[in-house]
């Protein structure tokens, strides 16, 4: 019943001032739409980031030779370690729970001649496991290298999308013969196209890639460029490092808890650091968005003050006739509440319009709006915008209320 | 609201007859640098049916003294018990709601809403005070029609005359059966021909047995109450009855 009087004197007492009513909801409108967007704008660019460091493969620790930084059993500092492609088959024995081990040898400067073109470029030689670790997959009617082109030393050669297009053009260079240093290679693979954030030595776009086998046979080496190995649970990674070093440190001589030995990327660790900053960039935006918003509730709280101050003399009239404080007060917060609430869906609405519009627009091709993502929506930013919301609405009335239910009712009906 | 005539509480079984008992009631008020002592111990007890004009100069501190009658204030020391009720164990509820149910609010601005018309107006005291909408239409139009005005229900005050807006806000002040009629300065804002009307009006209130407060600088007014009350500087300085005849007295209604 009480509740019932409450909007009933809110209907009574509501001759809206139309102008001012209109202008209140759009200033909250524009501080909803800030905020959705800057929200959105950031999830955007998270998941963005976020499929951008997935490009390299997930999980991955990449493991360069260096040399020793502590003596060990009379031996002195500063030996380098250079472990050969069997150690790695080594380590694929011994160290269990691993979804795979690598060597990766590399050119810097290989000449790939096609017809009459020659492009100079880096040459990777590495397992057949690599492709699915590093995320190398092929273009439809493609495929990467296999056990068999292993085994048996084939010339067969992956081409990096942007490589294929550098020397094969429009043409389509599956099943075409490309010399690799004068040597004749049959292209068996394009790499489908993928977001790339995260590189060593370049983007896997322009890389070329052929069978480790292939490689040692070709340079007449095999001494290792870098490892690249993934566990089956991120969490071990610290573990499975450990037993590299352990397992290499024996058979090489050196202390292994050395770390200068074989610099290391860890992506699982830099990646936690990756999502922290992006938490943050988001946190940031969100509180630049709710600040905006919070300027459309100081305007509610304004109208409502200046509300409060022309209905004085209606408040202690209401007063005198018996009205309690909370029958004041009820009628003013709703009616704070309600331009808050109309102008906040009016702004979700607009939001959402433009979120869906900046999604139209084509970004392929554009480097910068790439990087930048597409506004999304998520669950979480409906409950942070729709929260922040109804903090400013609640605020913005509750104010100018508290006022209205101080007014002395003696003091203002005494007087014209 | 009932309308038994006597009420149930123990403490106000043994009714006395009195509607405003105020004992050695001061009210300071503090600005900050000075304080200012509008009453200074003020006696005054009002029984039912009784007609009291409230005269004396400005500043004497007799509009402190209707606000804290009205319960729109409460006094700085002293005690004041409306219908055997003390005022000062009354939260900010309580005060509302005696407003609603024992005072009925008269004013020389007549203070109406101006947006809502004269039945609004006169309906707002029942709304506060829970009646339903069938009766709230019954008493409003009673009222109206016992004031004159039943034919201007439906007008905006701004569309009424001064004498005709001031019977509305009596017909407001009426809405909820009070146990007493406040009225500050009724005739203040009125020429002497709608200042009569009014005055006859509180008359005949008063002859239906009504209790009646009137501040008031209207000598002619304050002649026709059954007595007078003057105020200056913060104390009762004269309080004589006049040969007016007492009708016969309400009884005070049951607490709500």
């Amino acid at each position: 019943m009480r509740l019932g009087l409450v909007f009933q004197l809110f209907l009574a007492s509501s001759r809206v001032q139309k102008k001012r009513a209109v202008l209140t909801i759009a200033s909250i409108a524009w501080g909803s739409v800030a905020l959705l967007l800057l929200l959105a704008f950031g999830e955007g660019l998270k998941q963005q980031l976020s499929r951008g460091s997935a490009g390299m493969g997930t999980n991955l620790a990449v493991l360069w030779m260096g040399e020793t930084s502590k003596p060990w059993q009379g031996m002195p500092a500063g030996r380098p370690i250079r472990p050969r492609v069997d150690d790695v088959n080594l380590l694929r024995e011994r160290i269990p729970g691993l979804v795979g081990i690598v060597a990766e040898l590399r050119n810097w400067r290989t000449a790939f001649t096609y017809g009459s073109k020659t492009v100079n470029g880096r040459l990777t030689g590495s397992s057949p496991e690599y492709g699915e670790m590093r995320n190398y997959y092929p273009e439809p009617g493609g495929r990467f290298t296999n056990a068999l082109d292993e085994a048996e030393k084939r010339r067969v050669i992956f081409l990096g999308n942007e490589r294929a297009k550098e020397i094969f053009g429009d043409e389509d260079p599956v099943g075409k013969t490309l010399l690799v240093n004068q040597v004749p290679f049959t292209v068996i693979g394009v790499m489908k196209r993928k977001i790339q954030m995260g590189t060593y030595g370049g983007p896997d776009a322009e890389n070329a890639l052929i069978p480790l086998s292939t490689f040692v046979a070709m340079y007449g080496s095999d001494r290792i460029g870098n490892i690249v190995l993934k566990p089956e649970q991120p969490a071990e990674m610290p573990r499975v490092l450990a037993d590299v070093h352990k397992i290499l440190g024996a058979k090489y001589g050196f202390d292994p808890t050395d770390e200068k030995v074989f610099p290391t990327w860890d992506t699982v660790e830099t990646g936690s650091v990756m999502r922290n900053i992006l938490l943050g960039i988001q946190l940031f935006l969100g509180v630049i968005g709710a600040l905006t918003l919070m300027i459309g509730g100081v305007g509610v709280a304004n109208i409502m003050y200046a509300t409060v101050k022309e209905r004085t003399r209606e408040i202690g009239v209401k007063m005198a006739l018996g009205a309690r404080p909370s029958w004041i007060v009820g009628p003013l917060v709703l009616e704070g509440l309600l331009y808050t609430v109309v102008g906040g869906a009016i702004g979700l609405l607009l939001g959402m319009i433009l979120i869906v519009l900046i999604g139209l627009i084509p970004t392929a091709g554009n480097d910068a709006l790439e990087f930048l993502g597409k506004p999304t929506l998520s669950p979480m930013i409906g409950v942070a915008t729709a929260g922040i919301l109804g903090l400013v609405g609640l605020l913005a009335a509750y104010f100018p209320a508290r006022r209205a239910a101080s007014v002395d009712p003696a003091q203002t009906l005494r007087y014209e | 609201m009932s309308s038994s005539p006597r009420r149930k509480n123990g403490r106000q079984a043994a009714d006395d007859g009195v509607v405003i008992r105020m004992a050695g009631i001061r009210k300071v008020y503090d600005t900050g640098k000075v304080k200012v002592e509008a009453l200074r111990g003020i006696d005054l007890i009002v029984r039912r049916g009784e007609f009291v004009a409230v005269v004396g100069p400005s500043g004497s501190g007799k509009s402190t003294l209707m606000n804290l009658v009205g319960c729109l204030d409460t006094p700085t020391e002293g005690d004041y018990e409306l219908c055997g009720q003390p005022i000062a164990s009354l939260s900010r509820d309580g005060l509302a709601d005696a407003r609603n149910r024992r005072v009925g609010f008269v004013f020389q601005s007549f203070n109406l809403l101006p947006q809502i018309s004269a039945f609004e107006n006169v309906e707002m005291p029942l709304l506060f005070g829970g009646v339903s909408r069938r009766e709230r239409h019954e008493r409003v139009t009673d009222l109206m029609a016992r004031v004159g005005l039943a034919d201007r229900m439906d007008h905006k005050p701004t569309e009424l005359s001064g004498g005709q807006m001031q019977r509305v806000a009596i017909a407001r002040a009426l809405a909820m059966n009070p146990d007493i009629v406040l009225a500050d300065e009724p005739t203040g804002n009125l020429d002497t021909s709608s200042g009569g009307d009014i005055m006859g009006l509180f008359e005949e209130l008063w002859r239906q047995g009504r209790t009646l407060v009137v501040i008031t600088h209207d000598k002619a007014l304050a002649r026709r109450a059954g007595r007078i009350v003057e105020v200056r500087d913060g104390l009762i300085l004269r309080d004589e009855t006049t040969g007016a005849a007492e009708p016969a007295p309400l009884v005070c209604e049951a607490a709500g």
